[in-house]
């Protein structure tokens, strides 16, 4: 647990996200509080991926704001971390890619090695530690990508379909990695396509539809019984 | 078809006897374009990346520029270095005119618009599948075009390479700035344009092939770096 | 990790850029032509020198408008041509305070062996080239201002044949030195004058041969000057003048005289001391 000040809760207030006069994301307002695991939904071109960049910080919004309420004060990023779908290696071993982002962070060398040595072997890499990243198997170097980002010790992981790509074993893996990093004390904000892994992962659903917030709810309500007819209807389609 | 076979014989017979003429030839024109691509590489590198990851009104015409300036004819950059480290230009006190000195800076000056232009190219499409995730671990731009140019550094190595066979290829330059003096600054290539004014055609040739399999080898050295080292680091 | 590569690179420049400048200080830059260099003879001349007095003289060879004009802007300390009505004027203009005669070589014209314009073993030089200029057999002329083309055009000029009106056609300007002239001329079996250094060490001689020497209007002399102190300070004056006088001298003139091609000697030397 982070006994540490909190950047959380994150306010996006009447957020949108325009390009070339088509609003992505449409006057989107949300809380995420610390806790939970939150997965977002929604269809293609729901936005889902655009609100993820959009509450880290990587784009900036056309109009609203997103602001972290909590009573940390320092540059926020250094607080939160992502996994994309497509992990990105650097070109180097899988050990120098985890103690890259504690490099940033300005931890010494002897430490930061150390630290990535524990952060591999929590994903169960330590002997892979050497290995050229980019050599290794999908599902490796997106344990890897966990790894880089756990090490950081993040208040907030957002993760953008991260299993999307891998076959069903690395996904379950990847799985029980992102339950160990909210177990720690980090809170999860994910997009997935996979409803069956939302049933799995999530405390609470966020549905997106062209850029509009649907519904909200805690997991157990939005598969049992959808408040919206919008949530009706995409449980089905997706499990057709 | 007797001129080549005359050229070959020739160049047999120097690499065979090992002329010391030759090899101080041979031995200058490698320091030269290695002094001239070290630097090219040390200004051009960072600068390519620079271009590549930054933002600034302009940008689009300052990459037309490198990339144009890439064919900087290099007759025209010796006649302007000559006049600048001529006794009668702006830096004559420094006696750099018909030294090796001199013919470093003209061929240092022709090679880095290559290397910054060619490793803007590789570091921007390197920079399009790293930054969100270089942004999202907090690496500063600074930083991010350090880890760029590292982790594109087999995509760099053929760059210098580039500007490395430009630069032990081309004579307008150096012998405009060098003066072409014998021992002090003949390199291959003045070399062989001496010996053709001279008619001894033969000779050129051979001295021609012999400038080829240089820089054959030294490319051929730099592949098997290359290979080696990215199939221990990946 | 960055800081020690950097380093290191700078460490091999500075090596690089170190080792031509430890090299000797005593020596002279003496811009000259390139007829004289492909010649030969300084690779004669200069090893004798330098075994005398340790000075090492680094000739840069240009045509003789850049040679005279690298003195002018003191770039070289001795300037060594075959132009005398440009080199009186380097002197007039202040560049040098005085011109030595050294020696001379002569010109010869060179043709193809068919002869077209019917002028082999002639020794008069004027008529050959009003022969060449009725006959309109391809000609083919440096071009580029140097003491060589200068030649060429007072001996049409004083042939009485205007060159200006047939550029082009019989009569072709190259705007080359001598050895890619000839080289050309080889390529188009055209008449061509050039100097007799040049033409002995040249070898890709095809159909050519000499048809028209020995004529006195054909010789070319050489004149040396030191580039004046008084203009460029930083002129070693005490080497190039040391040079100047070794040319001058019975043992430099010895040593000009004795250069020989194929057994021919190419330069004659002729300083005197009485004025120029």
């Amino acid at each position: 647990m982070h006994a540490g000040i909190s950047l959380l809760p994150l306010v996006l207030d009447r957020v949108s996200y325009t390009i070339n006069g088509t609003a992505l994301i449409d006057e989107l307002s949300v809380t995420l509080s610390s806790g939970s695991r939150t997965l977002i939904l929604g269809p293609n071109g729901a936005g889902k991926s655009l609100t993820l960049r959009l509450c880290h910080g990587l784009i900036r919004p056309s109009s609203g704001s997103v602001r972290w309420t909590g009573p940390f004060a320092g540059d926020p990023m250094c607080r939160q971390a992502m996994v994309f779908q497509r992990p990105v290696m650097l070109r180097r071993s899988a050990l120098a890619n985890v103690a890259y982002g504690l490099k940033l962070a300005g931890m010494a060398r002897a430490e930061r090695t150390e630290r990535a040595r524990q952060m591999l072997d929590r994903v169960g890499l330590l002997a892979l530690a050497d290995r050229p990243a980019r050599s290794m198997s999908g599902g490796e170097q997106q344990r890897v990508a966990l790894a880089r980002a756990w090490a950081l010790q993040p208040e907030v992981l957002f993760l953008d379909e991260p299993t999307a790509s891998l076959d069903p074993a690395a996904s379950r893996a990847v799985e029980a990695i992102i339950r160990a990093i909210h177990e720690a004390g980090t809170k999860i904000v994910m997009t997935t396509h996979n409803l069956a892994q939302a049933r799995r992962l999530a405390d609470e659903i966020l549905l997106l539809d062209r850029g509009r917030l649907v519904e909200r709810s805690p997991a157990q309500h939005f598969f049992r019984a959808p408040a919206t007819p919008e949530a009706t209807a995409f449980l089905r389609e997706e499990s057709l | 078809m007797h001129d080549i076979a005359a050229a070959l014989g020739a160049a047999l017979r120097m690499i065979g006897g090992l002329d010391a003429c030759l090899l101080g030839i041979v031995a200058l024109s490698i320091k030269v374009s290695l002094a001239a691509v070290a630097i090219a590489t040390l200004l051009g590198l960072p600068l390519g990346a620079a271009v590549a990851l930054s933002r600034f009104p302009g940008r689009r015409g300052v990459i037309v520029a490198l990339n144009a300036l890439m064919g900087l004819p290099p007759v025209v950059v010796g006649l302007f270095v000559y006049l600048m480290l001529s006794r009668a230009g702006p830096l004559g006190p420094l006696g750099l005119l018909f030294t090796p000195g001199a013919m470093i800076i003209a061929q240092a000056i022709l090679i880095t618009p290559i290397v910054a232009a060619l490793a803007r190219q590789v570091v921007e499409d390197a920079w399009v599948e790293y930054q969100e995730q270089l942004r999202s671990l907090g690496a500063p731009p600074r930083r991010a075009l350090w880890t760029l140019l590292w982790d594109t550094r087999f995509s760099l190595v053929t760059v210098v390479l580039a500007g490395f066979g430009r630069a032990a290829a081309e004579v307008g330059a150096v012998i405009m700035v060098g003066g072409n003096i014998d021992g002090v600054t003949r390199v291959m290539t003045t070399a062989i344009a001496l010996e053709t004014s001279k008619g001894d055609l033969p000779l050129a040739l051979g001295l021609g092939l012999i400038l080829l399999i240089l820089v054959l080898a030294a490319n051929a050295a730099a592949y098997a770096i290359k290979e080696a080292a990215q199939r221990r680091f990946g | 990790m960055k800081l020690t590569r950097r380093a290191l690179l700078a460490v091999t420049l500075a090596a690089a850029f170190a080792l031509p400048a430890s090299a000797q200080d005593r020596f002279i830059v003496v811009s000259s032509t390139t007829s004289t260099q492909d010649s030969g003879l300084f690779g004669h001349i200069l090893p004798i020198f330098r075994n005398k007095t340790g000075i090492e003289v680094r000739v840069v060879a240009q045509g003789t408008g850049q040679a005279l004009d690298t003195g002018r802007r003191g770039d070289a300390d001795v300037v060594f041509v075959h132009d005398k009505a440009a080199e009186e004027k380097f002197v007039a203009d202040g560049f040098s305070t005085e011109r030595r005669e050294v020696m001379y070589n002569d010109f010869v014209l060179i043709g193809p062996k068919s002869d077209p314009a019917k002028i082999a073993g002639s020794r008069d030089i004027s008529g050959s080239l009003k022969k060449i200029a009725e006959a309109k057999t391809p000609f083919a002329s440096r071009g580029d201002k140097s003491g060589t083309h200068a030649a060429e055009l007072r001996l049409w000029r004083a042939a009485g044949v205007d060159v200006e009106k047939d550029r082009g056609s019989w009569y072709r300007e190259l705007g080359q030195g001598m050895g890619p002239t000839l080289n050309t001329a080889a390529a188009m079996n055209a008449y061509v004058l050039t100097d007799r250094g040049t033409w002995l060490n040249f070898k890709n001689r095809a159909d050519l041969t000499i048809v028209v020497e020995g004529d006195q209007r054909l010789f070319n002399q050489y004149g040396i000057m030191l580039v004046n102190p008084a203009r460029h300070a930083h002129v070693k004056k005490d080497m190039g003048q040391a040079f100047i006088d070794w040319v001058t001298s019975l043992e430099g003139q010895k040593a000009i005289a004795d250069y020989k091609i194929g057994g021919e000697s190419l330069f004659f030397p002729n300083f005197r001391k009485t004025g120029t």
